[in-house]
């Protein structure tokens, strides 16, 4: 029998460690050669747990992302394939998944999807015939073994499927409920947007950890490095629902012109993010969106000292560090995942 | 839909095809030209206004019906149109004043296209239903 490609250690294996997790987005191919991915893979690779593929990023034409994805595959690091609904029907969303799981990709990054005014191709007919909630639904109901028709998956694929959610973005105070939504859909992991607010970010916490979500799911935040005053501006203005205070613009923007300063500025900011999200309680760990700068990625690991779970759980039992601490960790994060397995 | 309705008259109208069909032809303008007026109904054939703080979710060019997405601009304003309130932020807001406002945090399943243009009351009257998700 053909065998899938898989990672030494997958996501959920880095999830149920109980150990803080990264991951990392990287570029999409945006061209036939599959070089561009695999170099862009190799560069965060031994930082991370695993790596993002996104789709059509902000409605520009990519590499399909299952293509992409399985390309990281390969390279011996586990990849999170994101699927947007903006392009594809159920049915093509369906036989994505299945091709995907054939390639040896299961972690599934359900997305609703940038709208495509903000891309390249805003003549394109909107799709969305689902919505990001429904995918994730119809993700765990192919791996329960059944098309949304209804019928049989023989055999069914192993996916792993997430979720996002935007606390910087009205309305503000359904945003854990909306996360809550997901989770009872059968999301798996949740991947933040871009933290640059800690305070607003830090308030959603609370009542995520109210709702006790932090319990039921692995939650990343967010994090990402800017490169220079001019990139933050167009994130503040022109990217919808992301938020960059003035005071991280002023900064970058008192960094100057020259290269190795702003961007060691960039990088900077990043890591105090970092650092301070580290003080909020029911995170499982940081995803890193470096947003076409993969090389800042080993730099930003070294100064937040962000290990990936797999290193450190090899790590530890090299050591001799008990494994009962892991362990409590482990069921304190299992607990919610193994009830939405059953 | 959540709204009950008798199993009896279920029966009736799923029964007497050609009588539903003629209520079909009577009741579809009236309900678009009261619901497009009132809540901006698009026709879906699957209405979930009262689910959604009579907010109709059709009129979100993402058509999202499970809440927002994560492009709402910081003023609460649409991204992809920037000239109307976010159709969830709007919901949201009405859902609270409703005696029923936990009912937004129902997960709606996925729309039956083929049903888009009909009438929503006379398919629950006649028990038409979407996909319930298990």
């Amino acid at each position: 029998m053909i065998r899938a490609v898989r990672p030494a250690v997958s996501l959920e294996e880095a999830f149920r460690s109980g150990l803080p997790v990264v991951t990392c987005e990287i570029a999409s191919g945006d061209g036939a050669d599959p070089a561009d991915v695999i170099r862009r893979a190799r560069l965060v690779r031994d930082h991370v747990d695993a790596v993002n593929v996104p789709d059509n990023t902000a409605g520009v034409a990519h590499m399909a992302a299952w293509a992409a994805a399985a390309l990281v595959a390969r390279e011996g690091v586990d990849p999170i394939m994101h699927v947007t609904c903006r392009d594809r029907n159920r049915l093509a969303l369906q036989s994505d998944l299945l091709g995907a799981a054939a390639m040896g990709v299961r972690n599934i990054l359900c997305l609703t999807g940038d709208h495509m005014v903000h891309g390249d191709h805003p003549d394109a007919k909107p799709v969305f015939d689902l919505d990001s909630l429904q995918l994730v639904h119809l993700a765990t109901l192919m791996r329960r073994g059944r098309y949304l028709s209804g019928r049989e998956i023989e055999p069914a694929p192993d996916l792993f499927p997430g979720a996002t959610e935007n606390p910087f973005a009205p309305p503000y105070d359904f945003r854990p409920l909306r996360l809550q939504k997901k989770v009872e859909a059968g999301a798996r992991f949740i991947q933040t947007q871009i933290t640059f607010n800690v305070r607003r970010f830090s308030e959603f916490m609370g009542r995520v950890r109210d709702l006790g979500l932090d319990q039921k799911v692995p939650i990343l935040a967010g994090v990402a490095p800017l490169r220079s005053a001019r990139a933050a501006r167009y994130m503040r203005e022109r990217v919808p629902g992301m938020e960059v205070p003035e005071a991280v613009v002023r900064r970058m923007e008192q960094a100057g012109g020259e290269r190795a300063r702003r961007e060691d500025e960039g990088i900077r900011i990043c890591v105090e993010i970092i650092e301070q999200l580290r003080e909020v309680p029911g995170l499982a760990g940081f995803h890193l969106m470096p947003i076409h700068w993969e090389e800042a990625v080993a730099e930003i690991s070294a100064r937040a000292r962000l290990r990936p779970a797999r290193s450190l759980a090899a790590g530890a039992k090299e050591d001799g560090t008990p494994d009962d601490r892991i362990e409590a960790t482990r069921d304190s994060l299992i607990g919610g995942t193994r009830e939405q397995r059953a | 839909m959540s709204i009950p309705v008798p199993a009896p008259v279920r029966g009736f109208f799923r029964r007497h095809t050609a009588l539903t069909r003629a209520l079909e032809i009577l009741v579809r303008p009236i309900e678009a030209l009261s619901k497009k007026a009132v809540f901006g109904c698009k026709m879906c054939g699957q209405c979930i206004l009262h689910e959604t703080g009579m907010t109709c979710p059709m009129g979100c060019p993402k058509t999202l019906r499970n809440g927002p997405c994560g492009g709402v601009r910081m003023d609460g304003r649409c991204e992809v149109l920037p000239e109307m309130m976010c159709v969830w932020v709007k919901a949201e807001r009405r859902s609270r004043w409703l005696p029923w406002r936990g009912a937004i945090l129902k997960i709606q399943p996925a729309l039956d296209w083929s049903r888009k243009g009909s009438s929503a009351w006379v398919n629950v009257l006649a028990g038409r239903r979407g996909k319930e998700t298990s």
